[in-house]
């Protein structure tokens, strides 16, 4: 393990200034995970022993962590990731079609993610923005209203890199 | 802004030109609630928000003065405040507004009611799911530190306070206060028993903690304003000041609106307020506070007796819009989100939606739970594959009713509810499934597949 998991400068930075703003040091396992992750895209074995032992910790006490939250990943997943609100208000507005289309339009049928290791498209559960679904996120940012067609307009501007999720 | 509405909380959300910063909201007389408060005591204060009778916006209801009651003050630990917006529960949506474009209303809030419990250290505990969210808030943490609202020694008091952001990861049950306590602790967010860890006495680092939701925390700042006296003359009786509703689904203007407690019903809403159905359809089922929130059919009638003796005999679209209203048709108000379904809604599927829900969001702790909820998932899955057999009405029911009071916490409740509600008010529905896919598949049954189960 490395001293500084290949980390950015900024990603080190951001993790030093993280730990001491809570009372115990344990409190900072979620923000580094959510450091980590957004730096590497997920997070790998070595990241999990090196964040307990930043946090005095145990591996385990973070691999609990990593296995409950939906939003952490193990794995490497797209550079892009869709989450497509499958809940009952979106679904009443046809969310599963918007997801049919996206899955098809992005080359993501079979399995989540594209052959091409770009994109992931995946459900997710109730984004809180149920009064103008059917709602997408695209990485870090809301889409509203997407039916298919939007659908099919948004895979079209990801794939063309002009989509928000081309900088993450 | 629809007719009738009254905005308090929701005030300069979405009026022209209202950024989320500080200098808007300063012009807007931001901050001034803050100032009175610090000249007065912390326990008038609490006495105040005691007498507004303001109840928890997040789910429950209990009265916000009355839990800030229960805080162990005399332990000498610290004391904390965590602000609950995780706005997990399927049909919510009015946090995500407040989070978004007014920010420092929900700080002030929060900075005045720290001071009133003796709080140095509040966490904003915001759902994974809003990264934007989380930047607008640590943004405008930093300017109301800039101006020494926030931090040591405000406004030159001997009052110091720090404000957190938390970051969720995507898990609904870090709404539930306990587990949003322990995942605030860096833990897997297992929901506490309780007795002995009520917050009050035993939250946060095992030290007196206050959770609330984040428009709970606003009102405070109104109370402030007001006076918990005149507060409590907005709305009626139990169901004080204003509440933001969140309607979606099948309604032709979905969006969020606040009104004063009572002022109009449950049929106004729809109909005058959202615009009413798509033409052509007709209402055939509400979901009044969040999906954890038992149905009502719209042809149901309630009858009973009021706190008066006076026999009342509502139908659904009479139901009066506030806490008490709506309790009065057997289900809850809990969160504010009102979702509409019209006559086209299959309610085998409906159901099956929303009980995926739990299923994937059950923590696991609790053996019923677990297990209960991810079983009426399958069943439900299954009858909506074309699989129903006329038993599984009854297997339903009797899964769901071997949930509630079971559990450590009240999501055994929230998923056991909905298919309580469900199979009892739209049971032929489900038969009728089942009678249709038996005789669609009787000639499958004389082919090569044998059935092995
Ligand atoms: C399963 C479950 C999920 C919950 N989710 C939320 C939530 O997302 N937001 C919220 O404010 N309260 C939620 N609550 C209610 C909280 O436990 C708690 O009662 C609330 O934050 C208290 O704030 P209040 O008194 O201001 O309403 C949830 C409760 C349960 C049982
Ligand atoms: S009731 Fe369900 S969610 Fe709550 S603690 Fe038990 S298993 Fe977890
Ligand atoms: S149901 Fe999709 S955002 Fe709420």
């Amino acid at each position: 393990m490395s001293q500084t998991m290949n980390l950015k400068e900024e990603t080190l930075r951001r993790i030093d200034e993280v730990i001491p703003r809570y009372p115990q040091k344990r409190s900072a396992a979620l923000p580094l995970l959510h450091l980590v992750q957004e730096d590497q895209g997920y997070i790998s074995p070595e990241a999990m022993e090196w964040i307990a032992a930043k946090l005095d910790l145990e591996p385990i006490n973070i691999w609990e962590l990593v296995t409950f939250y939906p939003m952490l990943r193990d794995k490497p997943v797209g550079k892009k990731v869709v989450r497509v609100c499958r809940t009952l208000s979106c679904a009443l507005q046809g969310s599963y079609k918007t997801c049919s289309a996206l899955r098809e339009a992005l080359n993501c049928e079979n399995g989540d993610t594209s052959p091409d290791g770009e994109v992931t498209v995946e459900f997710a559960e109730c984004l809180a923005s149920c009064h103008t679904g059917p709602v997408v996120m695209v990485n870090d940012d809301l889409y509203e209203h997407v039916d298919e067609k939007r659908a099919r307009e948004i895979a079209g501007e990801l794939d063309s890199g002009k989509g928000s999720g081309a900088a993450g | 802004m629809a007719a009738n509405e009254r905005r308090i909380i929701l005030k300069n959300i979405d009026q022209p030109g209202y950024g989320n910063d500080i200098d808007t909201y300063l012009k807007h007389g931001g901050y001034e609630m803050l100032k009175k408060a610090l000249g007065s005591r912390p326990e008038d204060l609490r006495e105040e928000v005691k007498k507004s009778g303001v109840r928890g916006r997040g789910g429950a209801g209990f009265p916000a003065g009355m839990k800030w009651s229960f805080l162990d003050f005399k332990s000498g630990k610290p004391i904390y405040l965590v602000c609950n917006a995780d706005e997990s529960e399927p049909g919510t949506f009015k946090d995500r507004q407040i989070i978004h474009k007014d920010p420092h209303q929900l700080l002030e809030g929060m900075l005045i009611s720290a001071y009133a419990i003796k709080a140095e250290l509040a966490f904003i505990y915001i759902r994974g799911e809003f990264p934007e969210g989380a930047r607008i808030v640590e943004r405008a943490i930093e300017e109301a530190r800039q101006k020494n609202f926030l931090g040591k020694g405000i406004l030159g008091t001997a009052f110091s306070c720090e404000i957190r952001v938390h970051r969720g990861a995507g898990a609904y049950i870090c709404g539930e206060e306990t587990g949003l306590i322990e995942s605030i602790e860096g833990k897997r967010p297992y929901p506490r028993i309780k007795p002995p860890y009520f917050p009050a006495a035993l939250g946060l680092y095992m030290c007196p903690t206050i959770v609330n939701n984040v428009e709970t925390l606003c009102n405070v700042k109104h109370i402030v304003e007001m006076g918990g006296e005149e507060y409590a003359k907005i709305g009626r009786h139990g169901n004080t000041g204003t509440r933001i509703w969140c309607v979606s689904g099948h309604v032709r203007k979905p969006g969020y609106y606040e009104f004063e407690g009572g002022a109009i019903t449950l049929g106004e809403l729809i109909y005058d307020v959202c615009g009413g159905l798509q033409p052509g359809r007709s209402l055939k089922a509400v979901i009044p506070g969040g999906s954890s929130m038992k149905i009502l059919r719209a042809d149901e009638r309630f009858k009973g007796k009021d706190r008066d003796g006076n026999a009342y005999d509502l139908g659904l679209e009479d139901l009066i819009l506030d806490f008490d209203g709506i309790a009065v048709s057997g289900s809850l108000s809990g969160s504010g989100g009102v979702m509409v379904l019209d006559d086209t809604t299959d309610m085998v599927e409906a159901l099956a939606n929303v009980s995926s829900f739990y299923a994937h969001e059950s923590c696991g702790q609790c053996t019923p739970c677990r297990e209960g909820s991810l079983w009426l998932k399958k069943i439900l899955e299954r009858m909506s594959r074309g699989q129903a057999r006329l038993e599984d009405v009854d297997l339903l029911k009797s899964v769901a009713d071997q949930i509630p009071g079971r559990t450590i916490c009240a999501f055994g409740e929230a998923a056991a509810w909905p298919v309580q509600s469900y199979v009892a008010k739209f049971r032929e529905e489900f038969i009728a499934k089942a009678e249709e896919q038996a005789a669609g598949r009787k000639p499958q049954e004389t082919g090569e597949r044998v059935a092995l189960v």
